[in-house]
C-alpha cells in the first residue's frame, strides 16, 4: 500500500471533496445502512445485552488498571509455551522488530492476516524498504492493497468501494501480483470471492511467514485470539513455519473466563452474526493431542506500545483502550457516512479514530487537532459501543484539550500543551462569557441591550464565526428578558397588565 | 533500559494517580439464553448451523457409516483425509476412497489435493451454531480442515452439545490449538454483505450422530 497519512490536511477540508463525491456517499449509506439494521437485530436477540455490555466494560477496565502486572504475567504464559515476546516502544521499533525476525528466515515474502496494529505502524511499507513483500490476505485488505488505496473503515477496508469498482481493480492488477483474474469476472460478490480465493491460493501454500494482530490475548493462559470471516486467518496462523503477531499492549484480558463475554459481544457488534465463521485460538507453540507440527514451529508475539501507555495517562481519555475494534461506532455515525473514512487522516477513522488518533499520536499535527470535532456529539456511537466507551465525554475532553492546552504524556514524558493557535477567537467568547455570568449586573445589562437592538442583529455572524453560522440558525434573542418579565408580571400571575 | 522496561515504567506511571484496587467483573450475564429441553437445545443447534449455511444430517450408530459413504459419493470425492484417532468403523464402507492420514510431514500442496475431511469435534454450541476442534485425535491438526474444500464434521448428540458461549469455554482447554468454526467460509467485505465461500472450506456439512438416552447435557 503505498497511499499514506502523512501530510494529511485537517478533517473539514479532507471531507469537502469526500462529502461531494457521489458514488462514495451512495457506498457508505448502502453499506452502514444494511449493518445497522442486521446489527440491531443480533443485538436483540440477547435480553442480556446491556449486562454483557457492563461486563465487558469492567473487564477492560479491571486490566487496565493493572495492565503492567497482566503484561508480565503474559510474557510469562506466552514464554512457558515456547513463544518468545518483544516489546517495541514505538512504531519504528516494531518495523525493526518484524523486518529482522523475518529476514532471520531467510524469506522475502510474507502473507499477512487483516490486522489494525500493523496498518498503524505501516509494516509493510517497512518491510517493503527491506526487499520483504508483504501479501494482505484478507479480501477487503486485498481491494486496498491491488488498488493501491488506503483502508478507510476498521472492520472492511474497501468499504468505499462498490462491486464494479471492485470488479475493475481485480481485472486490472491481479496479474501483476501473482494469478490474473479469471476472463470475463463479473461483479457478483461471489465470483469476486473467488478470484480472491484462486488469486491467494498459491501464495497461501507457499508461504513460509505469518504475520498476523490479534483480537484478545489472555494473560493467565497466554493464548492468542483471532476472529475472522474468510479463513485467510486460519491459513496465515496455522500453514506457515513462522508465526509473528504484533498486538497493541491493550489487547489484554486477564482470564480465560473474561473470553465468554467479547465473544457473545464482538461478532455480533461488528458483522452482526451470531458468531463468525472462524475463531483461532493459540498458545505459543504448542500442539493438540494429535502429534508434533499442528501449526508454526516458532512464535514471536510482539507487545506494541505507540502511544497507548500516553493514552491510559489521561484519566478521562484512556476509556478508549478499551475499544475492541467492532466498527459499530462507525457503521452508526452520521458523520462518518458522509465524510467516509479516508477524511479521518488515520487507520482508525470513524467515532473511535476521532479519539483514538489524537491520543495515540498527540494533537500537534492539523488533522490531529482537528479529530475532535469531526462529531456532532450526537451519542449513538456511545448507546451501540460494546464496552461502553463514552465517546462524546472524550470528544469534549480533547477539544478542551486542543483549545486550551494542558498537561499530557508524550512518549512517556509529562509536557504542557499550548492552547491551539486557531481557537482564540473560541477562547474570546468564552472569556466573555464567564465574565458576564459571574456578574448579575453585567448579565442583565447585556441582555437589555440584546433585546433593544434585535431587529439589528445580522442572521449571520460577521469574521471568525462565520462558518460556525453557515450550517446553524441563530437563536432568535427575545423582546424582553425572562428576568425583566418576571420582575414585571410577578411571574405571570400579573400577566394581564 | 530495554523497551520492555521503558513500556513498564510509562504503564506504571500512567496509573500512579489511579487507585490500585481491584474492580469486581459483574457477571450476573446469563449463563444460557432461554430454557429448554436436551432435543430443543439439539435441534437449536441444527437451525443455526443450517442458517449459516452449513448442511445439517442426523444419524445413529448404525446408519452413520453409510451416511458418510454417501456425502462423500455424493461430493464426487475421490481422497479424504482421516485423523489418527478417527473411529474406523465410520468409514469402513466408504468403498475405494482414498484415505490420507493426517501427519505432521503433509505439504500444503499435498493437502490441497485431497478432496474431503472428516472429523469429530470438542464440542458444539447450539446457539451461535459453531463447532470448536480441539486438535484431539478424532480431529487432528488445524490445517487439515482448512485446505480442503469440503469437511464433514461429526458431532456426537446430545453430549459434545452445549447451549452457549459461556458454557463451551468452560469445557475447552485453552493450552490447546483451537478451532471455532461457525458455517463455512464467508466474507461480508463486498458491500457489508455476507457471501459464503472464501479459503476456508466451501461445503460444511455436521452430522448429528445421536448416542442414545444416557448422555445429558452440561
Amino acid at each position: 500500500m503505498s497511499g499514506t497519512f502523512v501530510g494529511m490536511p485537517a478533517f473539514p477540508e479532507a471531507a469537502r471533496d469526500a462529502v461531494r463525491d457521489t458514488t462514495l456517499r451512495g457506498n457508505l449509506r448502502h453499506a452502514t445502512h444494511t449493518i445497522r439494521a442486521k446489527r440491531a437485530k443480533a443485538v436483540a436477540e440477547l435480553e442480556d445485552w446491556a449486562r454483557l455490555r457492563e461486563a465487558g466494560r469492567q473487564i477492560k477496565d479491571r486490566t487496565l488498571r493493572r495492565l503492567d502486572h497482566y503484561l508480565v504475567q503474559l510474557e510469562e504464559a506466552v514464554t512457558a509455551a515456547g513463544g518468545t515476546v518483544h516489546w517495541a516502544a514505538d512504531a519504528d521499533e516494531a518495523n525493526r522488530i518484524v523486518a529482522g525476525l523475518v529476514r532471520a528466515t531467510g524469506e522475502r515474502e510474507v502473507v499477512k492476516v487483516k490486522s489494525m496494529a500493523t496498518q498503524e505502524i505501516g509494516l509493510n511499507e517497512a518491510l517493503a524498504a527491506e526487499g520483504i513483500a508483504a501479501y494482505e490476505t484478507d479480501l477487503a485488505e486485498l481491494i486496498v492493497q491491488l488498488g493501491d488505496d488506503r483502508p478507510s473503515h476498521i472492520l472492511v477496508p474497501a468499504i468505499h468501494r462498490n462491486r464494479g469498482e471492485i470488479r475493475d481493480i481485480f481485472a486490472r492488477t491481479m496479474s501483476e501480483w501473482g494469478r490474473p483474474a479469471p476472463d470475463g469476472l463479473t461483479d457478483t460478490p461471489a465470483e469476486l470471492a473467488e478470484a480472491a480465493r484462486l488469486h491467494l491460493r498459491e501464495k497461501f501454500l507457499r508461504a513460509k511467514v505469518g504475520i498476523s494482530g490479534a483480537n484478545f490475548m489472555v494473560a493467565e493462559t497466554g493464548t492468542l485470539v483471532v476472529v475472522e470471516s474468510e479463513g485467510n486467518g486460519r491459513m496465515c496462523l496455522t500453514l506457515p513455519e513462522t508465526l509473528i503477531s504484533v498486538v497493541g499492549i491493550e489487547k489484554l484480558v486477564p482470564t480465560w473466563r473474561d473470553l465468554e463475554v467479547f465473544l457473545q459481544t464482538l461478532p455480533r457488534s461488528s458483522t452482526a452474526e451470531r458468531m463468525n465463521p472462524y475463531t483461532s485460538m493459540w498458545t505459543g507453540t504448542r500442539d493438540g493431542l494429535t502429534g508434533e507440527g499442528d501449526g508454526p514451529r516458532a512464535f514471536h508475539l510482539v507487545l506494541l506500545d505507540n502511544g497507548r501507555s500516553d493514552t491510559l495517562a489521561d484519566e478521562v481519555g484512556r476509556q478508549a483502550l478499551r475499544c475492541i475494534r467492532c466498527s459499530a461506532c462507525l457503521n452508526v455515525c452520521p458523520v462518518y457516512e458522509r465524510a467516509g473514512g479516508h477524511a479521518y487522516g488515520s487507520v482508525y477513522p470513524g467515532p473511535i479514530g476521532a479519539i483514538l488518533s489524537p491520543q495515540l499520536r498527540g494533537t500537534a499535527s492539523e488533522i490531529d487537532a482537528s479529530l475532535p470535532y469531526a462529531s456532532s456529539l450526537c451519542g449513538a456511537c456511545y448507546d451501540v459501543c460494546p464496552v461502553a466507551i463514552d465517546i462524546p465525554e472524550v470528544l469534549v475532553h480533547l477539544r478542551e484539550r486542543v483549545v486550551q492546552g494542558g498537561p499530557v504524556t508524550r512518549r512517556g514524558a509529562k509536557v504542557t500543551l499550548r492552547p491551539a493557535k486557531g481557537h482564540a477567537a473560541e477562547r474570546a467568547a468564552m472569556r466573555a462569557a464567564a465574565f458576564a455570568f459571574t456578574r448579575p449586573g453585567t448579565l442583565a445589562a447585556g441582555q437589555r441591550l440584546a433585546a433593544r437592538t434585535r431587529r439589528f442583529h445580522p442572521r449571520r455572524l460577521p469574521g471568525p464565526g462565520r462558518a460556525w453560522s453557515d450550517s446553524r440558525e441563530l437563536p432568535k434573542v427575545p423582546a424582553e428578558p425572562f428576568r425583566d418579565w418576571w420582575l414585571r408580571t410577578r411571574g405571570g400571575k400579573d400577566a394581564e397588565k | 533500559m530495554s523497551s520492555r522496561d521503558v513500556i513498564l515504567n510509562r504503564v506504571r506511571r500512567a496509573l500512579s494517580g489511579t487507585p490500585a484496587v481491584e474492580e469486581s467483573v459483574d457477571r450476573t450475564y446469563l449463563v444460557e439464553h432461554g430454557s429448554r429441553s436436551t432435543e430443543e437445545t439439539v435441534d437449536l443447534l441444527a437451525e443455526n448451523l443450517a442458517d449459516y449455511r452449513a448442511i445439517v444430517h442426523r444419524a445413529d450408530a448404525d446408519g452413520l457409516a453409510q451416511l458418510l459413504r454417501r456425502l462423500l459419493s455424493e461430493r464426487g470425492a475421490r481422497s479424504v483425509l482421516v485423523p489418527p484417532g478417527l473411529d474406523a468403523s465410520w468409514l469402513e464402507t466408504a468403498g475405494d476412497l482414498a484415505r490420507v492420514a493426517d501427519r505432521a510431514e503433509l505439504t500444503p500442496q499435498e493437502l490441497d489435493a485431497v478432496d474431503s475431511v472428516v472429523t469429530g469435534c470438542a464440542v458444539a454450541i447450539a446457539e451461535t451454531g459453531t463447532i470448536v476442534l480441539d486438535g484431539s485425535p478424532d480431529q487432528g491438526r488445524r490445517r487439515i480442515t482448512l485446505v480442503p474444500d469440503h469437511h464433514i464434521c461429526v458431532v456426537r448428540v446430545p453430549g459434545q452439545v452445549v447451549s452457549s458461549v459461556p458454557q463451551a469455554l468452560r469445557r475447552l482447554d485453552p493450552g490447546r490449538p483451537l478451532t471455532w468454526i461457525s458455517g463455512p467460509s464467508a466474507t461480508s467485505d463486498i458491500e457489508l454483505d455476507r457471501v459464503e465461500g472464501v479459503h476456508g472450506p466451501r461445503t460444511l456439512e455436521v452430522v448429528l450422530l445421536s448416542e442414545g438416552g444416557s448422555a445429558r447435557l452440561a
